[in-house]
């Protein structure tokens, strides 16, 4: 230490910086601006709509989850009370109150941030004191309560119908009248640009590191000079911000917020978006967003045991992948650039033979299953083949593809041989 | 006299019935290096977590420099320069060698709860980062994941996070616990390197390491102190002898005697 002040460059250089944290973003950015040029069908728009709000909650909800260590099932409050103040500021667009007649609807979302903000400061305050399973019942408590306050006091709330306006008010930005579906794309691209940007820097700050460091060793934080109960809250509020933000979002895209919104339902889907697209890295409940938002508005129409596939996926993810979908697509990226590219796709080849075969036991079992259940003699037919709940070749069939893919993945997982 | 770096006073603590620190009264200079020594049990712990905030005394003060800070939170304690290492790592195991230290480094240069900065873009915060790890001998493994280093390594950070934020009172808390003999000397000069010019008190078990490092001694036992004293005079006290040291105690007089 006594010696002439070295200079050392431990941090990644401004290369690899922009490679790894600006690229991305702007690749995102510029497929979002190529998507309106092949002229999505109504349906597209819709369901990209549907991921760019639920991309904006989920990575919110991760700002808590994965990098702040605190499970919360009641994030929907914060999405839904920052949505519904935006539906009211629609609302005081439309009637010219005060200054808002000259507030431009495409700046909602701030609003919902401020709504966001404001609620997880209130209800934060004494929520962050503890980490913990302390937090997380806490959590629960206060998404039932405000839950069913929302159906008493109706004139916040609007009872069962909720609060419904018309976003083609106020000022005209970027002229977008948010009136067809294809405005309202630029609208839901900028906030989701904007809110994975500003999420991510966050990342960046002292308090995002800090949120880190209180994550890994709250105790320690504190020997360091700072109150992990003061991070908590500052974290906390940002992510409630963060919900409003999509809570704005949504406000615009759907004009209409019901009590449901803010109910424990949209809390846990958040939460199984997440996880399931891996809350240990940033990008994961982009992911997870993105395949979940998919499934939910996709799947209902194959199958009405989507649900319960959901649900397998969610329970197969936290067992087998802890770090989500996003784990398991670094993983292949490390496995097919390590030393041993072709071992590592032979041995992914057999796993994902095994997965497959499994799936193909759970689908045919489930369908057969529900259609056996609901009792309306509605027989299983993929690709013609006749499965009806007495038809020996289905449960040869369930039977075996399970059977072989367990076996199939358990030789693929199999411990390495002690000569490498 | 100068104002005392660390003054206790009177200072008890009960668990409920168990008084596991009994009237405890010491004053530390500044610039002193002061070693706790005592049997399993004997409180060791317990006073470094009254000292340091992590508990409130039941009754008595403990003084920073000469302001009572006993019942302020621990991180107000070490905002007013008082840093602790622990027994076991306790290190933020998620983030690399370098996230840790940097952390160790934020409050000491400004950082508050900061949401609007960019750390990475920070060069005094670099700068002191890259130093405190080249100090420890850290640097060639900045960058690896905290969780994956060897043990020995995991107690350098440890105490390279709680030199990091520059405060002039250190606690040390059996930093050379588990590490075999050169791992120790390594560390005991990393102590003696970062140490120099600020208050240092130490908890340790191994005898050498006291003998040769302190300039004062503290012997605890049954939540008492019952001697304080120049490592030449706690090696020869009988009571120290009857109520701890033991063989050991006859080993090392007997090394220290025909000098």
């Amino acid at each position: 230490m006594s010696d002439a002040t070295t200079t050392y460059d431990l941090a990644p250089s401004t290369g690899a910086k922009f490679r790894q944290r600006t690229l991305p973003i702007l690749i995102f950015a510029a497929i979002l601006l190529a998507i309106p040029m092949v002229g999505p069908s109504r349906t597209m728009y819709t369901l990209m709509h549907q991921m760019g709000i639920n991309i904006v909650f989920a990575l919110s909800y991760n700002m808590i989850l994965g990098k702040g260590g605190l499970l919360s099932f009641g994030h929907a409050v914060y999405f839904g009370l920052g949505g519904y103040l935006c539906m009211h500021a629609l609302n005081w667009i439309e009637d010219g109150v005060g200054l808002w007649g000259s507030f431009p609807v495409f700046f909602l979302p701030i609003v919902g941030f401020v709504g966001g903000a404001a609620a997880a400061a209130i209800i934060g305050w004494p929520s962050c004191r503890r980490a913990g399973t302390t937090f997380a019942m806490i959590s629960l408590g206060i998404a039932e309560l405000v839950y069913a306050g929302s159906y008493m006091f109706d004139s916040l709330f609007g009872g069962e119908q909720g609060v419904s306006g018309d976003r083609m008010n106020g000022p005209e930005m970027f002229g977008l009248s948010l009136g067809p579906i294809s405005d309202v794309y630029w609208f839901i691209a900028f906030w989701t640009v904007v809110g994975i940007a500003l999420m991510y820097g966050f990342t960046r700050t002292p308090l995002g590191k800090l949120s880190e460091a209180q994550r890994d060793n709250s105790q320690r934080v504190q020997f360091i000079g700072y109150n992990p109960q003061t991070v908590r809250y500052f974290v906390f509020v940002f992510a409630g911000g963060f919900a409003g933000v999509a809570g704005g979002m949504a406000a615009v895209n759907y004009e209409i917020f019901t009590p449901i919104n803010l109910s424990l339902a949209p809390s846990g889907f958040v939460l199984i978006m997440a996880y399931v697209g891996g809350i240990t890295y940033f990008v994961g409940p982009i992911f997870g967003a993105i395949l979940l938002t998919y499934m939910q508005s996709m799947m209902s129409d194959f199958t009405e045991a989507w649900l319960l596939y959901l649900g397998v996926l969610f329970i197969a993810i936290v067992m087998f992948a802890p770090r989500g979908i996003a784990g398991i697509v670094f993983g292949i990226w490390h496995g097919v650039t390590g030393p041993n590219p072709s071992a590592y796709l032979a041995k992914l080849m057999m796993q994902l033979g095994g997965i497959l075969l499994m799936l193909l036991g759970l689908i045919v079992l489930v369908e057969v299953s529900v259609r056996w259940s609901n009792g309306y003699g509605h027989v299983y037919e993929p690709f013609g083949i006749h499965l009806g709940h007495t038809d020996v070749l289905t449960w040869i069939i369930v039977l075996v593809a399970s059977v072989a893919g367990v076996a199939l993945t358990r030789y693929a997982n199999r411990p390495e041989e002690a000569s490498q | 006299m100068s104002t005392p770096a660390l003054k206790l006073e009177g200072l008890n603590k009960s668990f409920g019935p168990a008084h596991i620190i009994n009237d405890v009264n010491l004053t530390i200079e500044q610039g002193e290096r002061h070693a706790i020594i005592g049997p399993n049990g004997a409180g060791k712990s317990t006073l470094f977590n009254l000292i340091s905030g992590l508990y409130t005394p039941t009754s008595g003060t403990v003084s920073l420099n000469g302001e009572v800070v006993s019942g302020m939170p621990a991180h107000e304690i070490n905002r007013r320069g008082l840093s602790r290492s622990f027994q076991v790592s306790n290190i933020f195991t998620n983030m690399t060698v370098r996230e840790n230290v940097r952390c160790g480094v934020l409050h000491s240069m400004g950082q508050g709860y900061a949401f609007w900065k960019n750390i990475g873009s920070n060069k005094p915060v670099q700068q002191k980062t890259a130093e405190i790890l080249e100090q420890c001998g850290l640097i060639d493994k900045a960058n690896v994941p905290a969780s994956l280093l060897p043990y020995a390594d995991q107690r350098s950070l440890e105490i390279a996070i709680t030199i990091a934020g520059g405060a002039d009172v250190i606690l040390l808390d059996e930093p050379t616990a588990g590490m075999s003999n050169t791992e120790t000397d390594r560390a005991i000069a990393l102590i003696e390197k970062a140490t120099v010019g600020k208050t240092l008190v130490i908890v340790e078990h191994d005898m050498n390491v006291v003998f040769g490092l302190a300039d004062r001694i503290s012997v605890l036992v049954y939540g008492e102190i019952i001697a304080t004293g120049k490592p030449s005079e706690i090696r020869g006290d009988p009571r120290v002898i009857e109520a701890y040291l033991g063989d050991e105690a006859d080993h090392l007089a007997a090394e220290g005697e025909p000098a």
